[in-house]
């Protein structure tokens, strides 16, 4: 691993994603990437008795594929870099806990996905682990029960609110030897906490945009390329106001991003059809798009050259009744093939 | 940049609701949740032949009993998604707010889950009301006596 000037590493030995799987809900499965997950429950508590338990299902479902498809045993994989949205990351706690994986959980909020690849990218570059596997989740129903109001309550969401996904995502890591053509890490872009003084807790794509313009400003000074270099910009749940403000921001800077730049959560939902408002947002969010649909885009190589930037708003619900900003953080990686 | 600049660009970028519409929504819901409250009422003076006082505290009571039981089969909310404030402010408004938590958290258990979590919504409106009535109580004292 390579430092490239002030922030940007290099993945030196390949990292390559040799499994990867979604795990989705009902809503995710009707939306405009439908075709792409395989995997889904109409069953909004996936065969449990509770939300909770429903989140750590998705994770379970989603790791035992990827670990069943791989062809590996748990013994063949050095560690698990997992997060959630929850209190005390619960939902990968108990995934893993009947697992003999050694465990570290993660929480950068819905970054939380490219958060845990850049550590595992790291661990299998730096020579500590040949595998590793990295798995993040969302759930609608439980992420409102603890950030926001009880389901049936007639609550109003303003056009700015974003909805979270009902889904996980899982990949398996590796230094790749037994596998050819597969997506890769190439270079990791770690985020820095940015708050630009957003504190109104339904407009969380106006919180990271902040954030996002930091990273890719970093990334790109860093590595000496400009957004025309890249077949795809994907960040993880910005939504539609987070978007606009990164296009623009990003603009005033020199950088055009009007052609090859989208989000996650506005590529999952049909906002108008589907209610969703600004668009989807969560762990889940990232995890799903970019195991359900842009690594297998990229198996086809439909994209060679991808820059990936999960965003996440580091909220508390408590911090902000005491009348404190959002700060937001931005992780992102090039993957290629 | 600076955080009063990148407030001001979030805002523009930000698309606020449409204030006429919602009002207007909410003028009908709210209304309509009004004129069954009275076709209740009548209902109770004219055909039971209940005495108003006590009319009107059964009125009260059903409209509390419609808003559980529609929360309870899950319709109370989409019908506040389109009436806003009109399905928030009257009593039904309350009887959701108590209600939605208390299916919500029964998973947690009956003493520790559902009971306290009931008021989590409702409370402020229990503590400010209580204290809106001891103001309002002292004013009317004060009022009645400088009048006699």
């Amino acid at each position: 691993m390579k430092k490239i000037s002030t922030g940007t590493y290099k993945i030196e030995s390949p990292v390559k994603f040799l499994e990867y799987c979604a795990v989705v809900g009902q809503k995710e499965k009707e939306g405009p990437l439908g075709d792409y997950f395989t995997n889904y429950s109409a069953d909004e508590y996936f065969g449990q008795e509770t939300f909770e338990k429903a989140e750590t299902q998705m994770q379970k479902e989603a790791m035992d594929h990827v670990i069943k498809k791989s062809g590996f045993t748990e013994k063949d994989i050095d560690f698990i870099f997992a997060g959630d949205l929850l209190n005390q990351c619960v939902s990968s706690n108990y995934c893993v806990r009947d697992r003999s994986m050694q465990f570290f959980g993660l929480y950068g909020a819905c970054s939380t996905m490219v958060e845990a690849i850049i550590l595992s990218s790291m661990v299998i570059d730096g020579g500590f682990a040949r595998r590793t596997i990295a798995i993040t989740s969302s759930h609608f129903c439980s992420a409102e029960r603890q950030f926001r109001f009880p389901l049936e309550y007639g609550s109003q969401r303003p056009p700015s609110s974003q909805w979270t996904v009902t889904g996980a995502g899982c990949v398996l890591l590796g230094d790749g030897i037994m596998r050819e053509e597969v997506p890769f890490v190439d270079k990791v872009c770690p985020g820095k906490v940015v708050d630009m003084g957003i504190t109104d807790i339904n407009n969380m794509g106006a919180a990271m945009a902040g954030a996002a313009v930091d990273t890719l400003k970093r990334y790109f000074e860093d590595t000496e390329t400009t957004p025309e270099d890249y077949d795809l910009i994907l960040s993880g749940d910005l939504g539609k106001i987070g978007h606009k403000i990164v296009i623009e921001l990003m603009g005033k800077d020199g950088y055009d991003m009007t052609n090859n730049y989208d989000d996650c959560g506005k590529l999952i939902f049909d906002a108008e059809k589907q209610d969703t408002h600004s668009g989807g947002s969560g762990c889940g969010c990232a995890a799903s798009v970019l195991t359900g649909y842009l690594l297998p885009e990229m198996q086809k190589k439909t994209f060679k050259n991808v820059l990936f930037m999960a965003t996440g708003a580091l909220m508390s619900p408590i911090l902000n009744q005491q009348k404190e900003s959002i700060p937001g953080i931005a992780h992102l990686i090039n993957i290629k093939i | 940049m600076q955080k009063e600049e990148y407030s001001k660009l979030s805002e523009k970028k930000t698309k606020n609701s449409d204030c006429i519409k919602d009002v207007t929504k909410a003028f009908a819901v709210g209304g309509l949740i009004c004129v069954i409250g009275q076709a209740l009422f009548n209902l109770y003076t004219q055909i039971f032949i209940i005495d108003e006082q006590t009319a009107r505290i059964l009125e009260s009571v059903s409209l509390v009993f419609l808003s559980a039981l529609f929360t309870g089969v899950g319709l109370y909310d989409s019908i506040a998604k389109i009436g806003g404030a009109g399905t928030l402010v009257p009593i039904t408004g309350f009887a959701n707010a108590v209600v939605s938590p208390a299916m919500e958290f029964k998973a947690e258990g009956l003493v520790l889950g559902m009971a306290p979590k009931m008021f989590i919504i409702a409370g402020p409106v229990i503590v400010f009301g209580t204290a809106a009535s001891v103001v309002y109580g002292v004013i009317y004292y004060i009022v009645t006596m400088c009048m006699t």
